[in-house]
């Protein structure tokens, strides 16, 4: 009897282990959040002529390798564009050169939207809070449709 | 005519009184003072309710993780965007299979079997004798129940989320051959964790309060006869589901209706 | 003033649905005695001790226990209350998830601070009083039905209550299970003192040990009195039911057209 209720205590503590465990997981391997990331980051801002489909929580990379993340996206009501403000880790503080370039990519032809970003020359590096000057918009599909269909008819007459 | 009203009127003063019933039970047993016996029989129940429904939890989670899957990537595959397979595997289980479907199974084994018990244990007298002796059943058989349920459910629905996605990762990649980066990486870059995950265990633990209470109500309110509890029990699994799928909806139309 | 009546019932009506089930009974428990309530089958006997524990709440009438009106108790003083009587019920009733000897405890354990040693005591002396304290460490699903209902009477007495009240005892016994009932009763009340209520329709045996006897039949009681005088009784009603004829006043058959007619009159289909 005593040891029925041992074995019983143990199962049930196997129990709420395992999910507590499981939620753990779920934060960790599934959401993708990193444990110490916070404050270990350094903002930067960039215009785009057109986000397309970024979001909130988009990548951010440089070489195909996730460097950091979109924090917020609002309306630049100066110039009407779109202004990313991403969070960068702290690795790439002061190495960004001031003439880098951010441009809205696409992974795979239907697949999510991410930015990335390309180093330039300039020996001057980007401080946190600076905004990248040369972005490239997302490539929207109806624009690129009417573009081809267009330069068809130039080309044609 | 007058047949007709009387037996309209008859039939909603028996559903107010049993929605009455129920909600008194629901709170003289959910508002108990908690003590170390208390605690014991809760640990007994939780035994009971949540640990002896892991397996059909841990089955069915492998088996729906692995569906999904198939059929995610049969479609995912004609706009070659079989790497968002992840992301959907991680997002349908999370948002909405894991609470919902662990809800149901719940519902129809730890529900089931909770209305039986405490149907027998009215039947044999023993709710009765109970409450000669001086002890209010609802704090010691009720509340233990309906507590366990509250509290294993979204433990439940964790549990089924992690092994469907493994299951998911098992025939993405390791059948189908998506590259596993991108079946990891698309998920984290998708799921939020406040947004998805946690949305979920609330549905959970709201289906795991209801489940366990329609359980729980239906046991203590049965007519003790054999037939009664068949009854009862048969009905602990079909209102169980229906308010599952039905708050369900109210529920994903609160969170992520506006996004 | 010293009080005779433990319980004491006046005008009690009651009734479930359209069924009027009692119309004005009016009874006394004395203290220290053995009170009988006999009556047919379908009479709700059990109903009455229900409505005397404060399980039910009568329509009209009032029930007494010690001075206290059962009915207008708070829910904690009914509790309390309850915790002076104990109640033998006719399936046993006990916890199916716990031993013999857990049942037994059960009520000490929740009702008292005793140290463990204490309780097992008391619950060996309790199981040796019903003659099975080698059974302790069975389950009920283990038990016979006259070994059920031993263990069930140790419980009902473990906190050694002013008042017991049997549902139907005998029912469903063997004659030996009988024999054992009724020299337990009979001896709990005299070496307790407890005032035992006990509800029945097994005419010998509740007879051969009640002090008192209520009958009660068609919501009302009937006949009271002694056993002997109610032996004696000129009422046919009341002798059919002591001497158990098949028919008398009270109807061997349910209410039906005359047989004859139903055999060869109108309404036989052709």
């Amino acid at each position: 009897m005593k040891q029925r209720t041992r074995l019983m205590e143990c199962g049930v503590g196997l129990f709420v282990l395992a999910g507590f465990l499981g939620l753990i997981y779920l934060g960790l391997q599934v959401s993708g959040i990193t444990p110490g990331q916070r404050g270990e980051t350094f903002t930067l801002h960039a215009n785009f002529g057109d986000i397309g489909g970024l979001r909130a929580n988009s990548r951010v990379t440089m070489a195909g390798v996730t460097v950091g993340r979109v924090t917020a996206i609002s309306l630049d009501d100066q110039w009407f564009d779109g202004h990313v403000t991403m969070e960068i880790s702290d690795e790439l503080r002061d190495k960004l050169s001031t003439d880098s370039t951010a441009a809205i990519l696409t992974s795979g032809l239907l697949g999510e939207q991410y930015v990335g970003l390309t180093t330039g020359a300039d020996p001057e590096t980007l401080k946190d809070g600076d905004t990248i000057r040369d972005t490239q918009q997302a490539l929207v599909l109806e624009n690129l449709i009417q573009q081809f269909i267009s330069n068809m008819g130039s080309s044609g007459s | 005519m007058i047949d007709w009203l009387a037996g309209l009127g008859r039939s909603t003063l028996d559903v107010v009184g049993g929605l009455g019933r129920s909600a008194i039970l629901l709170v003289r047993s959910l508002f108990g003072m908690p003590s170390i016996e208390g605690f014991r029989l809760w640990l007994r129940q939780m035994h009971f309710v949540g640990v002896l429904s892991l397996p059909i939890i841990l089955v069915s989670a492998l088996f729906i993780g692995m569906v999904i899957a198939l059929q995610g990537y049969m479609i995912l595959v004609d706009f070659g965007a079989d790497a968002a397979l992840g992301q959907m595997v991680a997002l349908s289980l999370l948002r909405e299979l894991a609470p919902v479907v662990a809800a149901l199974l719940f519902a129809g084994r730890a529900g089931s079997a909770l209305t039986a018990e405490i149907g027998l244990m009215k039947a044999t007298e023993q709710l009765t004798s109970m409450e000669m002796i001086g002890v209010d059943p609802l704090r010691r058989v009720i509340a233990p129940r309906l507590w366990a349920g509250l509290v294993s459910m979204p433990l439940l629905a964790v549990i089924f989320a992690v092994v469907g996605i493994y299951g998911g990762y098992l025939v993405g990649v390791e059948w189908l051959g998506v590259y596993p980066g991108s079946y990891w990486g698309n998920m984290q870059a998708n799921v939020d964790f406040v947004h998805d995950v946690l949305n979920g265990v609330v549905k959970s633990v709201v289906f795991g309060l209801v489940v366990t209470w329609i359980a729980v109500f239906q046991g203590y309110d049965l007519v003790p006869t054999s037939e009664g509890i068949s009854r009862a029990t048969t009905r602990t699994v079909v209102y169980g589901s229906l308010a599952v799928l039905g708050l369900d909806f109210v529920l994903t139309a609160l969170m992520f209706g506006d996004s | 003033m010293i009080r005779s009546n433990l319980i004491e019932v006046a005008s009690l009506s009651f009734s479930r649905g359209d069924r009027e089930i009692f119309r004005g009974v009016d009874l006394q428990v004395p203290a220290g005695k053995v009170t009988a309530i006999m009556g047919p089958s379908g009479t709700g006997k059990t109903t009455l001790l229900k409505l005397i524990g404060g399980q039910l709440v009568p329509d009209a009438g009032r029930v007494s226990i010690a001075g206290q009106d059962v009915h207008q108790l708070s829910r904690r003083a009914l509790f309390a209350l309850r915790r002076r009587m104990g109640m033998l019920f006719q399936s046993g009733a006990l916890f199916s998830d716990l031993s013999v000897f857990e049942n037994v405890a059960f009520p000490l354990r929740v009702h008292t601070d005793l140290p463990e040693s204490m309780i097992r005591d008391q619950v060996l002396i309790k199981l040796e009083a019903v003659g099975l304290r080698g059974a302790r460490e069975l389950m009920p699903s283990e038990l016979s039905g006259g070994m059920t209902r031993r263990v069930a009477l140790a419980r009902a007495i473990a906190l050694d209550p002013e008042l017991i009240m049997y549902d139907e005892p005998f029912v469903g016994q063997d004659p030996i299970s009988k024999g054992v009932l009724v020299k337990l009763i009979k001896d709990l009340n005299r070496a307790f003192a407890m005032t035992s209520v006990i509800v029945s329709h097994d005419i010998q045996e509740t007879l051969s040990i009640a002090d008192y006897v209520y009958l009660i039949a068609d919501g009302r009681v009937m006949a009271h009195g002694t056993p002997d005088q109610l032996d004696t009784e000129a009422d046919p009603k009341v002798s059919q039911f002591i001497h158990g004829e098949p028919d008398g006043p009270v109807p061997f058959h349910y209410p039906a057209a005359p047989f004859a007619d139903e055999l060869l009159g109108a309404g036989r289909p052709e």
